[in-house]
């Protein structure tokens, strides 16, 4: 492995490139499912949902959709070839509600017709007769009646019992986090076409090509050979298609195989709402005990988590979660419960971070708590508690902390964004500013990169030199927007050392790269490109022979540099070394594979060395609330996050600064607003708000970390970068709540939970100015 | 009546009469044209994906509007120049928004980027100044939910101001439409529904009259969503805006007429010349998109019972002119709204104007929006303040609040506690008791009934904070 990208071609990792797509982006020409030529003949669907949270289906007349002008089929759970189940993990997840419809919303028809228009017409005439159940809808409902998609988890090491009835200190806590909606841009889609040799080729929106191909081949009772999923770009996915698209390619194959008939499902805003999940709701409890300098001795932390009405992902989210509770902090002794609750709401599902942000915001109120219970500084109690040498490195699951650069990272940030400075100008201005408060904090993150299972830490890549010397890379990696694509090119492009036009990129397809894990866990470029890697590092070694013996020299001396081949005193163009290669009946074709190493995880005792190595970053960011309405503004934000050595600046800044602005969103202002009956009502961009341009920080400086490659031998020592820029939102929440607590001079509990709406805000603030007034 | 939509698309004619009229510019261009550059994100004119610019003459060249195409019918943009996506580039010259988006990274998945240069391009051929309220506004209307908008806005800052091929090309293309556009009436008929489009005040309310269950449509910013979000049909659907009365825009002597048809957007700058404070409020309804097609007119018709600008037009005294072929009468705005979602409109009548009177000495006014964003949001509560104070003495009061109750409406209570008194912290006290009496806020998904109740207590709070004490920073906004 080349630690250091050689120079002398375009496009060498380490530079910032453009998205591959940028220029078919802004010209409207990059193609998404809806957008491709529709074969003819082609159905188009409409789901058709329940209105209940939890009902029993006492019969469906299609009679009156089927007469409908256009319709060509209304298909129930009676209508599956195979099984009517699509569940990523276990067999729960009905594609059609057959007998029990579990949350509002959920799918028990489809309809095919001729038109969109005349598909959702019928669709209203698709009569279901219903005898309502009684719903649970909240965590607490479900923790009370004991109802769990998945059985409880348990991390625990030492006696924390012991340890918190002996600490100095105790202090029990509560706090609530909202989930989130995707709000991917492109909805939920898929077209399938049935071929002519009875397989199926879909065309899905997915990050698991791989699962839709599994789900798609048991509904039809086909082997997996017989399905074909290709996927060029998502508008967007953020984990919202890694389990979630499976259905509606599973329901869209299920109307083409069932017709002859090429079918397209794609969800309209509000279905997609409705109809799929988001990232977890938690009811987070803590008990901790600590000592008088603020540091923990010990922690039983009780975390519930909204996991809708099937399993799903939710019990891989709970692990996540419980692994990320210490985020950079030692926990002694602890005790860490995960509780997955089985709700008449939508199944929640993968949301980039995938359980690390829940799991990390309880410990922050926390340590916040903490620092304020002993009238310390915040950032005192959290640099005393953080992760240290042995033997404070190892985390609560057994892993050691190797690559702990949190010190570096808070030295940076804390002469960067003047901390201290603004810290006294932030008091200043309050002491002087009884309406509108400042607030001011940091956060610190430390994310596990790999999946929390050690089987999916595998990744397949297809690369072809063609005798012109252009190559063609496949992969099993997904291009959700998250520029994977131009990253595995740069990599191709500097073991061929060629420049990064002369690489092409193609679609995602489970016939090129077989049984691939999903796009996720921040772990594209890390698998894909190290699989590329080690694709064209195999040919390049046999197009290096060829070249070694065509001009009798030995083959180690061969060196691949700046679009040529040299060989001793000689050098062909990289296209003449190809050539050359194809006339001595060289393979010019390789698929290479890659497989994360030394890993281990044992989920029954929750102990292992689940990660690789862990991403670092850290955020200060500054807020203005108004103390009469709740609103507030994010002033300014400084971020410096850890990429390792970047693969693409530019690709990793816009994971950042986009990471860091949805985290915003999660934490202030998206709210889903269920109503009593279990419906979703926030359920539009008219409802449900993301941040838009003036939402994120008027002062925004994001730096990359420098000069910091990963310890861990990674493809070109890069970091993963998807996911953990997105915790570092929290800065601005705990900025919210240091604003509330300036009111109360820092001295009071600060009772703001997440998504801290302009309502939360002023709630905690009314709250505040009562402890004030009682004390 | 002419039959048949015309309009340039990219420059070239399209005339089209066999579309239903509720067909949205969305799908004529995705289904119709197979043009699938602009993007369907939400079907509400709430994400932007599906931005595209109008042109029209105007009186330097062309005006470009960004506007949803989503949520606008066709007949909307009958006589316009329609410009998508895929009109900007010329060959593989990329347009100056488009290069600019390249260079700053300002796209990830693509998806939104469309709507997002369309919407840069109506910016750039605003002149407007790289501010960044100017970037904002001209990009709250569109949602990316993968960059965080730092590389979108620093695209914005670099195409403020730039010209491009189009101001080149605008006496060509202003004389192919000219060539194309038809004047006079249209009405569609396409499989059972019509639409009509009179040209003039008399045809409409004939129309009216022979038509008591059409749909009138002025922006259809909201009407469209019956189309486009319920599935549902509009048998037949009235457009108000070629009716020139109804675009009538004027100061005259002590008050201001707005025509029913006219847009937010053209009203903004007589707005802000009296009533800054409505005019910020304005920016904050819709989007740029929105505000290029929406009219207060159908604000106010509309009878939502947040409203926006019924709390301030009730506060600045108000009223609307109703005209049918019976005649025509005039009446309180707060008298239009008899109940949720209901008006006194007749069945034959439509609103013909809103007549504003001007500010008078002594007059204190200020509108405030709470929502849970800044821009592009419905308010929670929307409040509207506008008091006469003499010697330091209350003598009008003028209060209205909007997502207070089933109705825009006056805080009766309040007025009554202000009045006489002296304008201090007491009295704001007493009054905000009585405001309490007034109103009994619902909780929905925008709001709790507390946080309704609280902030609209504050909010008169901070009327009073901001005369008596200038000293003090008031809106996080203003940092």
């Amino acid at each position: 492995m080349n630690d250091a990208p050689a120079l002398g071609i375009a496009g060498a990792p380490g530079t910032a490139q453009h998205h591959d797509s940028a220029r078919l982006h802004v010209t409207g020409r990059a193609q998404f499912i809806d957008d491709v030529a529709e074969p003819p003949g082609l159905l188009h669907c409409k789901l058709v949902t329940s209105p209940y949270a939890h009902a029993r289906i006492l019969g469906i007349d299609k009679r009156a959709a089927v007469a409908m002008p256009g319709v060509v089929a209304v298909l129930t759970a009676e209508d599956f070839p195979g099984a009517n189940d699509v569940g990523p993990i276990l067999r729960d997840e009905p594609c059609l509600a057959a007998d029990v419809v579990e949350y509002a919303g959920q799918a028990v028809a489809i309809v095919a017709a001729e038109t969109l228009a005349a598909a959702r017409q019928a669709a209203k005439r698709v009569a279901v007769a219903y005898e309502p159940l009684p719903p649970i809808l909240s965590i607490e409902a479900a923790l009370a009646a004991e109802r769990y998609v998945a059985p409880p988890q348990m991390i625990e090491r030492g006696d924390p019992d012991a340890a918190l009835a002996a600490a100095p200190h105790r202090l029990k806590g509560r706090l609530r986090t909202g989930g989130q909606d995707h709000f991917y841009l492109e909805g939920q889609i898929a077209t399938a076409t049935p071929r002519d040799d009875g397989s199926m080729l879909i065309q899905s929106s997915t990050q698991h090509p791989t699962e839709v191909q599994h789900g798609v081949a048991h509904v039809l009772n086909v082997p997996f050979a017989a399905v074909v999923v290709e996927v060029r770009r998502m508008g967007g996915a953020f984990g919202g298609k890694e389990s979630q698209a499976t259905q509606i390619a599973a329901l869209a194959a299920l109307v083409a195989a069932r017709t002859g008939r090429p079918a397209k499902l794609r969800l309209a805003r509000d279905d997609d709402m409705i109809v799929t999940g988001k990232r977890h709701d938690f009811l987070i409890d803590w008990d901790v005990g600590f000592d008088g300098e603020g540091r923990i001795l010990g922690l039983d932390m009780r975390l519930a988590a909204r996991a809708g009405n099937v399993a799903d992902l939710s019990p891989a989210v709970m692990t996540r979660a419980l692994c990320h509770v210490d985020n950079v902090y030692f926990l002694p002794a602890v005790r860490l419960r995960g509780y997955v609750c089985k709700t008449n709401t939508v199944s929640n599902t993968a949301f980039r971070g995938f359980g690390g942000p829940q799991g990390m915001i309880g410990t922050e109120a926390m340590i916040e708590e903490i620092a304020r219970h002993l009238d310390l500084p915040f950032e005192t109690v959290r640099a005393r508690n953080h992760y240290g040498p042995p033997p404070r490195a190892t985390t609560p699951y057994g892993q050691e902390v190797e690559d702990n650069i949190i010190p570096l990272l808070t030295a940076k940030l804390a002469a960067s964004a003047e901390l201290a400075e603004r810290r006294a100008a932030i008091d200043r201005f309050n002491r002087a500013s009884p309406v509108i408060r400042k607030g001011l904090a940091t956060f610190a993150v430390k994310f596990g990169i790999s999946f929390n299972i050690p089987t999916l830490n595998q990744a397949g890549a297809l690369v072809h030199v063609y005798t012109d010397g252009s190559v063609h890379l496949n992969h099993g990696g997904t291009e959700m927007g998250q520029g994977l694509f131009v990253k595995v090119a740069q990599v191709v492009a500097d073991v061929f050392q060629i420049d990064l036009g002369h690489v092409r990129v193609s679609a995602t397809s489970t016939d090129k790269v077989p049984n691939t894990s999903a796009t996720a866990a921040s772990s594209g470029s890390d698998l894909n490109g190290m699989a590329a890697h080690n694709a064209a590092t195999e040919i390049r070694g046999r197009m290096a022979a060829v070249a070694a013996a065509h001009f009798g020299v030995p083959a180690h001396p061969v060196t691949f540099s700046a679009n040529r081949v040299y060989a001793g005193n000689r050098s062909v163009s990289f296209a003449e070394a190809a050539k050359l290669a194809w006339q001595h009946r060289v393979s010019l074709s390789a698929a290479g594979f890659y497989r994360t190493p030394n890993l281990s995880w044992d989920p029954k005792t929750m102990r292992g060395r689940p990660f690789y190595y862990f991403a670092y970053g850290i955020a200060a960011s500054e807020v203005a609330i108004d103390t009469l309405t709740g609103e507030y503004r994010a002033l300014r934000t400084d971020i410096v996050h850890d990429c390792g050595r970047s693969l693409n600046p530019a690709i990793d800044r816009g994971q950042i600064e986009g990471g860091f602005v949805q985290g915003m969103g999660w934490l202030t202002m998206e709210e889903l607003w269920w109503d009593e009956e279990g419906h979703l009502r926030t359920h539009a961009p008219s409802t449900y708000k993301i941040p838009g341009s003036r939402d994120i920080p008027a002062d925004f400086r994001v730096h990359i970390l420098e000069g910091s490659p990963n310890p861990a031998p990674t493809i070109f020592r890069s970091k993963a970068v998807g996911e953990p820029p997105l915790m570092l939102a929290l800065s601005v929440w705990l900025a919210l709540r240091d604003a509330v607590a300036s009111l109360g001079d820092h001295r009071f509990p600060v009772m703001l939970d997440a998504p801290a709406t302009p309502e939360r805000v002023l709630a905690a603030v009314d709250d505040m100015r009562r402890r004030v007034a009682s004390s | 009546m002419g039959g048949e939509i015309r309009f340039l698309l990219n420059g070239a004619p399209r005339i089209v009469k066999d579309a239903a009229p509720t067909t949205t510019v969305l799908d004529f261009l995705r289904l119709g044209e197979r043009a699938s550059g602009t993007k369907e994100g939400c079907a509400e004119g709430d994400c932007g994906a599906c931005t595209v610019v109008l042109g029209e003459a105007a009186d330097e060249g062309i005006r470009w509007q960004a506007i949803n195409s989503c949520i606008a019918f066709l007949p909307q943009i009958d006589g316009k120049i329609l410009l998508t996506v895929e009109g900007l580039a010329e060959a593989e010259a990329l347009h100056p928004v488009q290069k600019a988006l390249v260079d700053h990274d300002a796209s990830q998945c693509g998806f939104c980027t469309p709507g997002f240069a369309m919407a840069l391009f109506a910016f750039q051929h605003g002149g407007e100044s790289p501010a960044p309220d100017a970037v904002h506004e001209a990009l709250a209307g569109n949602l990316c939910r993968c960059t965080g908008y730092r590389p979108i806005i620093a695209a914005a800052e670099a195409v403020a101001g730039a010209t491009d091929r189009f101001d080149a090309a605008a006496p060509a293309l202003l004389e192919a439409l000219a060539a194309l556009t038809q004047g006079g009436s249209i009405s569609l008929e396409h499989q059972g529904e019509r639409s009509f489009a009179p040209s003039s005040l008399d045809e409409l309310l004939a129309l009216r009259a022979e038509h008591p269950d059409a749909h009138l449509l002025a922006g259809g910013t909201d009407l469209a969503l019956f189309v486009t979000k319920e599935y549902r049909t509009l048998p037949t659907v009235i457009l108000l805006t070629r009716v020139p009365e109804l675009r009538h825009l004027a100061v005259d002597g002590d008050a201001v007429t707005i025509g029913a048809a006219v847009t937010y957007t053209n009203a903004l700058p007589v707005i802000e010349r009296y009533w800054p404070s409505f005019a910020r409020l304005i920016r904050r309804i819709g989007s740029r998109q929105i505000r290029n097609l929406g009219t207060i007119g159908g604000n106010i018709a509309n009878a939502s019972p947040i409203g926006d600008t019924p709390p301030a037009l009730i506060a600045l005294g108000a009223t609307l002119r109703l005209r049918s072929r019976r005649g025509s009468r005039e009446m309180p705005l707060e008298d239009f709204f008899i109940g949720y979602r209901k008006t006194a409109l007749a069945a034959d009548e439509i609103v013909e104007s809103l007549r504003i009177p001007l500010p008078q000495a002594a007059q204190r006014f200020r509108t405030d929006k709470i929502a849970k964003r800044w821009d592009q949001d419905i308010a929670a509560v929307c409040a509207a303040f506008n008091l006469t104070i003499r010697a330091g003495r209350i003598e009008a009061a003028r209060i209205a609040y909007g997502g207070m109750a089933a109705t825009p409406r006056r805080a009766a209570r309040t007025e009554a506690a202000l009045i006489g008194r002296a304008w201090d912290l007491p009295t704001v006290e007493i009054a905000t008791a009585a405001l309490a009496e007034d109103f009994q806020p619902i909780g929905d998904w925008r709001a709790g009934a507390a946080y309704r109740r609280d902030v609209a207590a504050n909010l008169l709070r901070r009327f009073w904070l901001e005369t008596a004490r200038p000293d003090l920073p008031l809106e996080v906004m203003a940092l």
